[in-house]
């Protein structure tokens, strides 16, 4: 088999070069990733932040933040990072795994339109270190949950699930009423998620151990949950994905 | 000379014992989320405490069944082939236990942190940095040993590498790479960082990652087990030499396309998605191929799939992985993944790999290790014991699954004759049940053919250190 016509083919060589092998393996596995991953980064198709509306002109998907404060953001303005608050909730989703049982991704389909609302956007996770799409729907997705619900309605339902809905397989998360925020290192985590290129000004560092002050985990898991969906105002008429 | 004598094998007992503890660990874990979902009761069990909840044990589950129990399978395998296919001691014994203790260390960290709910939230790669790193430093001597073992071989009595060390080798290097780029994050403290990836690239690099951990991690690797393994427990060569390398390089060049095939209709790039799903339909060419390759040694002998109980894992397992490995293209087509995707097909379908391929051909490769590095035969009444209760737990775990899956799938998608949904979310929870039930009903069965195995293992391993007290004894 090692010797075709007596010349020795190229596998036979790679099977007596052990480090040759190793080369062509590296290569051969790099391929996917350089086609499929790179043009993510340097397209920026892939992260579509602004769209023509009706009169012909282009409209950013971003909040146009100025110099205001986080606070002063109202839902439809755009895309934004999490206040502290929101933040604190969403470092305690990951830290609970909310992720392995809710998706945050809605898909182009009549169905989830009318259960969930308007089709995901890339745009809506840019800040998302790391995203919380998920994989699994056991539960309902959370993509556009903020405002749904009340946050009484919430407090209860993660209090006790079955009490809202007797169907429901979800844990008990009572002991997030037991648990405060800690301010400082939610301003750790601000930091870190500036350095990887969330936009966090100093104010919103500064102020945040003041603003997450006295806060149980449960409020801010509420904040966090109030904040999914409600970034941008989506208009008809306009095309926000090809 | 026997074979303990002439290779460094304690290293490859502890790495099968460890396996076989980790696999008894890992299934009753996943029983106990298994119920949790039939039971919810159970997250609590009348505590107000968090960690047994089942959003902090699901990391513990995957993570130990893939990692400490295919992990530790893997490293046996690798150390023992390596060893007798190049007919040489491994370069270093000592590299070796290094890579066995920091291998456990990671294990051992794993199981504190993660029902602390110390995670990146990025599935199958949940353990915090400083893990990562030790992970990472593990995961290089095993694989700095591998090669430079290969490397020293002589070279006049084994010229050419055997395919089974390019399946291993394949999987050590795209293993590093997936690893140290999705884990590529800021700390912020001990037990926190965050992605330096975020939204939709960061759901590519996750599920490239993901799929891989898949396609290289628990398919390569276990090829490797398989493509040494099968031909020597049927005592024949392998059918094809051709199609081991035709199969070789068709899976490491196209595996690692298909990550996108999680993400079809998200909002990531279409084309990225189409892509991903037409590779997956084209792999189903080399997964077949891998598995006829390894059912076909056996034609002309099987009639010794009667009395060979080892021979039926390994055997088993490759129907399994031809199930599987047909059931992943039909599923990442663009009709059926609509349907599929969020439901529990997906979790029958990762099941029907880890239960039917990866534990089956793991146990064939366990047991015929021990038989060998002892020289002793096992309980036969055992391993069949072990072999049916198995099959039966495997079989009532996907059926489930796809029950529950496709029923999910088509009643969220359901309309009434008005024209609206016809079923709420929380109807589709509690028609669940049932099949949550059966899930972990099979699941069950499963931990117990576990449980017979590391019986087994122990039985054998204490009767022959028994047998070898008493020739010593006789001879001296």
């Amino acid at each position: 088999m090692a010797h075709q016509n007596g010349k020795e083919s190229l596998q036979s060589k790679l099977e007596k070069n052990i480090f040759g092998m190793y080369l062509f393996m590296a290569l051969a596995v790099s391929l996917a990733g350089i086609v499929e991953i790179v043009p993510l980064f340097t397209n920026p198709d892939a992260v579509k932040d602004e769209v023509v509306v009706a009169d012909g002109s282009t409209k950013s998907l971003l909040w146009q933040r100025g110099d205001k404060k986080l606070s002063d953001w109202k839902p439809g303005d755009g895309v934004r990072p999490n206040t502290a608050l929101e933040l604190a909730g969403r470092d305690i989703y990951q830290r609970e795994g909310c992720y392995l049982c809710h998706s945050q991704m809605i898909r182009p389909f009549r169905d989830e339109k009318e259960r969930y609302g308007h089709f995901s956007l890339a745009v809506e996770s840019k800040y998302d270190h790391p995203f919380q799409w998920g994989s699994k729907r056991t539960g309902p997705d959370l993509a556009r949950v903020g405002g749904k619900y009340s946050d009484e309605w919430h407090i209860l339902h993660m209090r006790h699930p079955q009490a809202l809905v007797p169907e429901s397989v979800m844990p008990k998360y009572r002991f997030l009423d037991d648990a405060t925020v800690d301010g400082e290192s939610i301003q750790a985590h601000m930091k870190g998620l500036r350095k990887v290129g969330v936009p966090y000004t100093d104010g919103d560092i500064a102020e945040a151990a003041g603003l997450v002050k006295g806060k149980t985990e449960m409020d801010a898991m509420v904040a966090y949950l109030q904040s999914l969906g409600n970034m941008i105002k989506f208009e008809d008429g306009v095309v926000y994905r090809e | 000379m026997n074979l303990t004598e002439r290779y460094d094998l304690d290293v490859v007992k502890w790495f099968v014992i460890m396996a076989s503890v980790y696999l008894v660990i890992g299934t009753t874990v996943g029983v106990y989320i298994a119920s949790e979902l039939a039971w919810p009761f159970l997250n609590d069990l009348g505590t107000d405490l968090p960690y047994f909840q089942f959003g902090r044990l699901r990391p513990l589950h995957t993570n130990a069944v893939i990692f400490a129990f295919g992990g530790s399978a893997l490293m046996a395998a690798a150390f023992y082939i390596v060893q007798r296919t190049n007919q040489t001691r491994l370069w270093s014994n000592k590299m070796a236990w290094f890579t066995f203790w920091s291998w456990n260390l990671v294990i051992l960290l794993a199981v504190i942190t993660l029902p602390l709910g110390l995670t990146q939230s990025k599935e199958y790669a949940e353990l915090e940095w400083p893990i990562d790193i030790l992970i990472t430093l593990s995961w290089a001597s095993y694989m700095y040993n591998f090669i430079m073992t290969i490397h020293i071989r002589n070279r006049d009595k084994v010229p050419h590498v055997y395919v089974a060390n390019w399946f291993f080798m394949g999987m050590m290097v795209m293993v590093t790479y997936l690893h140290v780029v999705n884990n590529l994050s800021i700390p912020v403290d001990w037990f926190k960082s965050y992605s330096i990836f975020s939204g939709v690239q960061d759901a590519m690099i996750q599920w490239w990652w993901g799929h891989n951990a898949v396609g290289f991690f628990l398919t390569a690797g276990f090829l490797g087990m398989m493509y040494y393994f099968v031909p020597k427990q049927a005592e024949r060569p392998i059918y094809s030499y051709r199609l081991s390398v035709i199969h070789f390089w068709a899976l490491m060049f196209g595996y690692v396309w298909l990550g996108a095939h999680h993400l079809q209709y998200t909002a990531l790039p279409d084309w990225a998605g189409s892509l991903g799903a037409t590779i997956s339909l084209a792999m189903i060419i080399p997964s077949w191929g891998g598995a006829l390759n390894g059912i076909l040694t056996l034609s002309g002998a099987w009639e010794r799939l009667r009395e060979d109980y080892i021979l039926r894992f390994l055997i088993m397992s490759l129907a399994f992985y031809a199930m599987a490995t047909f059931e992943g293209p039909v599923m990442a087509a663009k009709t059926v993944n609509a349907l599929s995707h969020y439901t529990d097909w997906t979790i029958g379908h990762v099941h029907a790999g880890a239960l039917g391929w990866n534990i089956m051909v793991a146990a064939g490769a366990l047991y015929h290790m021990i038989e060998k590095i002892y020289n002793v035969k096992m309980s036969q009444k055992l391993l069949g014991i072990h072999f049916w209760v198995h099959t039966i737990g495997t079989v009532t775990y996907i059926v489930a699954m796809w029950v529950s899956g496709i029923m999910q799938g088509l009643m969220w998608r359901a309309y009434d004759e008005y024209g609206t949904l016809a079923y709420t979310f929380a109807e589709s929870v509690s028609a669940m049940h049932p099949y949550y039930v059966m899930r972990a009903a099979g699941g069950a069965l499963v931990v117990l053919g576990a449980i017979t195995m590391l019986i087994n293992i122990i039985i054998t391993i204490r009767k022959s250190s028994r047998e070898q007290a008493s020739v010593q004894a006789a001879t001296a």
